[in-house]
């Protein structure tokens, strides 16, 4: 026999690994770090301090952890919706747009009525901003039932368009007139701002409500039929349609929870930390989120974990910028590897490595 | 005896904790047919990929012509002279014969085109050389397929259950051919589960039960008991008795149904006409890729007619074309698909999740949420009343075997309390015990009052227990034939399309 055989072979599990299915994201994170510190040092970053900054600081220090747990919201919001998606099989790529359509039509309420008092203003944006959202998720949605169009190529794109209907409310209609020119809107009254729960931080109640949400997702997707169904349509197509579940209403249904949820934590976004519509409202919000439901196995309590560490990963890196002068593109090149790494990891969920010996040949 | 072609010895292949093959000992001779006898899931393709390289041994040796023989792949196989024909055709539909044929063989199309004429002449193989493969009927592709092996001149050929793609009329022809390649200096491996194709026409068979060989004899000298009794342990089972029919109502009737498929190699319906009654079990014969696939999915409701052609399906005297699978199952309708895998069932989830499919409005679901304990009691219920051998409700639907999976869904479709039953392909890759099982319960069904309708290739099957078969080919439905009295060969002239001698 050759001994090409030596070499190890990648052989389908009998059973998916449950130690693994658990151990596949720690994993895929010491390694991510430890690649990341490498990185660093090559760069000629002293690898220590960007650890204590990135990776300490978030956690260790409360002004940094209040600011983890403020952007843990809206990473969470937008996974869960994202993962009952994905888990259905129906790729909504473009919750940056659905975030910023739900920003935008959350602020159409203090910007035309900047006045208006009263505790009504702050929900009636977040729905407003929910069912934006849901709306722009529908485009795709309909596209997709009717057309058959790609929902991947439609919703990355109508990100773009959403991004592009932003600067022009911004530019045009929308700009405070007394801002100076800058490309943003007035600040937003007091009552058009969710209130805060943990004083002397910016964490407020939207944070209560993506974990309220959270924790509907867990029912909807583990224990209802209609989530049973989405199931159904993204393991075995057909046999959704030889049960008679529709496809078209998968797809629907999909892309509105993933709109809504988007579109409620980019109402929450500008009713909360920012105080305005301005160019800068998601930091790559909606496309994070991409990774913090693949990273949490789209699994409602994983997202809750995942949301936190990609929370961490943002105000680490803002950390790292500080202190250890990091470029700020090091953020986004952890996410990406972050990613990769747990898409690896999980390759062992199914498969495990065999070393084959060489046939032992001729029986006695 | 002669010096052996091919000789195993101790050849064993695991697969996790199956033993797909334990310790075969094979020896085939110069100039024979031998056939592997076997049913399924008794290591029968297994034995053959090893042979054909597609796999290698855990253990155990091959002698080829008397040398040591390790194959790496099917490539190397070939390049010693052992050719295969698979089941499952490895042609493209768009391309003709002889493009079919140079993108594996080397050659001026000239040349090529001579040589399988001469091939065809030798061995009964005629096929026009520049028609397009879509054009052919199953057993023309067959015979491209085993034409195609031939160009690389090989001594031994396998053919895996040849058969069970051809009418009984084409099955006389193709053994014609093997006797001509027998003749001609090439061995040839029959793979096949039918006893009495293998007394027509083997010299030898080896006979495997669970991986391991039950015998090595010479057909000839056995009848069908002896070889039933190795193949699977014991007598064939007996076909259930049937009552006198009492038909009832009509619960399914097609009036003129046509269908036009938007899969160009989709099989068109033309004007299919059938009308089933309660208490009656209507088989429809023919060999899969007639338009079986599609009407399947028109009775389902998979593929729904526009409104205006609703009438063209009638359930339970409703027209019912238009309605969806759910809706037809509302008026007590239940299926059992031809693949178990991914459409009749789950394979990632636990049987209790896969109950849910379809017999959800059992009381399953209670304000939208799934109710646990009455799913789980409702599939120990099913894996009980139905033998399904498994772990427990809890298994995974895609860890079962194809026997017991199917023995689940038919199980579970029937504990919707079905008025009209449909099963595509019921015993399919299903092993003789359970089949014998499911056709028992379709005949019990049958006599309480269900009307049934079967799809099946297998005509045996069809015979034992439908009180009329009607024959769909080339998308259109022959006449109803009553099973007592017909002959197979009659029902073999509506599958090749000639019509029934008046």
């Amino acid at each position: 026999m050759s001994a090409a055989l030596i070499w190890p072979k990648l052989v389908k599990r009998e059973r998916p690994s449950l130690t693994i299915t658990i151990l596949a994201p720690l994993l895929a994170l010491v390694a991510a770090t430890l690649l990341n510190l490498l990185l660093y040092l090559i760069m000629g970053k002293d690898p220590v301090a960007v650890f204590h900054a990135m990776i300490l600081e978030p956690f260790i220090s409360f002004p940094s952890f209040s600011e983890v747990l403020l952007k843990t919201g809206p990473l969470l919001l937008i996974a869960e919706g994202l993962a009952i998606g994905y888990r259905a099989k129906v790729f909504n790529i473009g919750a940056e747009g659905q975030f910023i359509i739900g920003a935008i039509f959350a602020s159409a309420l203090p910007v035309w009525y900047p006045m208006a008092t009263g505790q009504w203003i702050w929900p009636t944006m977040l729905v407003a901003g929910a069912i934006g959202g849901a709306m722009w998720a529908g485009i795709t949605a309909f596209w997709r039932v009717r057309l058959r169009a790609n929902e991947i190529l439609v919703s990355l794109m109508l990100s773009l368009v959403a991004a592009q209907v932003l600067n022009y409310l911004l530019l045009g209609p929308w700009k405070d007139p007394n801002g100076f020119n800058f490309p943003q809107s007035v600040m937003f009254q007091y009552d058009a701002m969710v209130p805060l729960i943990i004083p002397g931080t910016r964490v407020n109640a939207s944070l209560l409500i993506a974990l309220a949400l959270a924790l509907v997702a867990y029912v909807f997707m583990q224990k209802s039929f209609t989530g049973y169904k989405l199931e159904v349509g993204g393991l075995a197509p057909r046999a959704a349609g030889y049960a008679g579940f529709s496809e078209g209403r998968a797809i629907w249904l999909s892309l509105l929870i993933g709109g809504f949820a988007a579109g409620l934590a980019g109402a929450a976004e500008v009713a909360g930390p920012i105080g305005q519509l301005q160019r800068s409202i998601s930091t790559g919000y909606g496309y994070a989120a991409i990774i913090v439901a693949y990273f949490g196995g789209l699994h409602p309590i994983g997202i809750l974990f995942s949301s936190v560490v990609m929370a961490a990963i943002y105000i680490g890196g803002d950390n790292a910028l500080v202190s250890a002068d990091l470029p700020i593109a090091a953020v986004r090149v952890f996410q990406g590897s972050l990613l990769l790494a747990y898409l690896m990891a999980t390759t062992f969920v199914r498969y495990q490595l065999v070393f084959l010996r060489p046939v032992s040949g001729v029986a006695p | 005896m002669t010096a052996p072609l091919l000789s195993l010895r101790g050849i064993s292949k695991r697969y996790g904790e199956i033993r797909a093959n334990q310790a075969v000992d094979l020896d085939v001779a110069p100039r024979s047919i031998h056939a592997i006898l076997g049913e399924n899931g008794a290591g029968k393709s297994t034995l053959m990929k090893l042979i054909y390289g597609v796999e290698t041994p855990d253990s155990g040796e091959m002698l080829w012509e008397g040398a040591p023989l390790t194959l790496a792949s099917p490539a190397a196989a070939r390049r010693q002279g052992i050719g295969m024909v698979f089941q499952h055709f490895s042609l493209f539909e768009t391309l003709t014969v002889i493009e079919n044929i140079r993108l594996v063989v080397p050659g001026r199309t000239a040349a090529l085109t001579a040589r399988i004429g001469e091939l065809g002449a030798e061995f009964g193989l005629e096929v026009d050389p520049y028609a397009h493969v879509h054009e052919l009927s199953v057993g023309e592709r067959q015979r491209v397929e085993i034409i195609r092996c031939l160009m690389t001149d090989p001594k031994l050929l396998i053919l895996d259950e040849p058969t069970s793609v051809l009418p009984p009329q084409s099955v006389a022809k193709l053994f014609d051919t093997l006797q001509r390649l027998r003749d001609g200096g090439v061995s040839v491996l029959f793979i096949s589960h039918k006893l009495e194709e293998i007394r027509a026409i083997c010299d030898r068979a080896t006979i495997l039960r669970a991986g391991k060989v039950t015998g090595h004899i010479i057909p000839r000298e056995h009848d069908a008991h002896d070889l039933a009794r190795m193949m699977i342990g014991h007598d064939m089972p007996e076909p259930p008795p049937m009552t006198p029919a009492q038909p009832g109502e009509t619960m399914l009737e097609l009036i003129g149904l046509t269908y036009t498929p938007d899969d160009p190699f989709g099989m068109p319906l033309r004007d299919l006409a059938l009308s089933l009654k309660a208490g009656e079990i209507l088989g429809i014969a023919g060999i899969s890729g007639n338009g079986q696939a599609e009407l399947s999915e028109l009775i389902s409701g998979e593929i729904r007619l526009p409104f205006d052609d609703r009438e063209q399906v009638q359930m339970m005297g409703e027209p019912a074309g238009h309605l969806g699978p759910a809706d037809r199952r509302k008026l007590g309708f239940a299926f059992v698909p031809e693949d178990r895998l991914g459409r009749g069932a789950v394979p990632g989830m636990s049987l209790a999740r896969n109950s849910l499919l379809t017999a959800h409005p059992q009381g399953l679901v209670r304000h939208g949420l799934i109710a646990l304990a009455e799913a789980a009691d409702f599939t120990r219920r099913c894996i009980a009343d139905h033998d399904v051998r498994t772990s427990g409700v809890e298994a995974e639907a895609g860890g079962l075997s194809g026997g017991n999976l199917q023995k689940f869904i038919v199980g579970r479709e029937m504990m919707l309390a079905p008025k009209l039953f449909f099963l595509a392909q019921p015993t399919w890759g299903v092993d003789i015990g359970a089949a014998t099982t499911i056709r028992q319960k379709l005949v019990a069904l049958r006599n309480e009052g269900v009307a049934i309708l079967v799809i099946s290739e297998e005509i045996d099957e069809l015979f034992d227990i439908c009180d009329r078969i009607q024959v769909l080919s080339h998308g259109r439905l022959s006449p109803s034939l009553e099973t007592r009295r017909t002959r197979p060969e009659d029902i073999g002239r509506y599958m090749i399309g000639a019509g029934a001698a008046t």
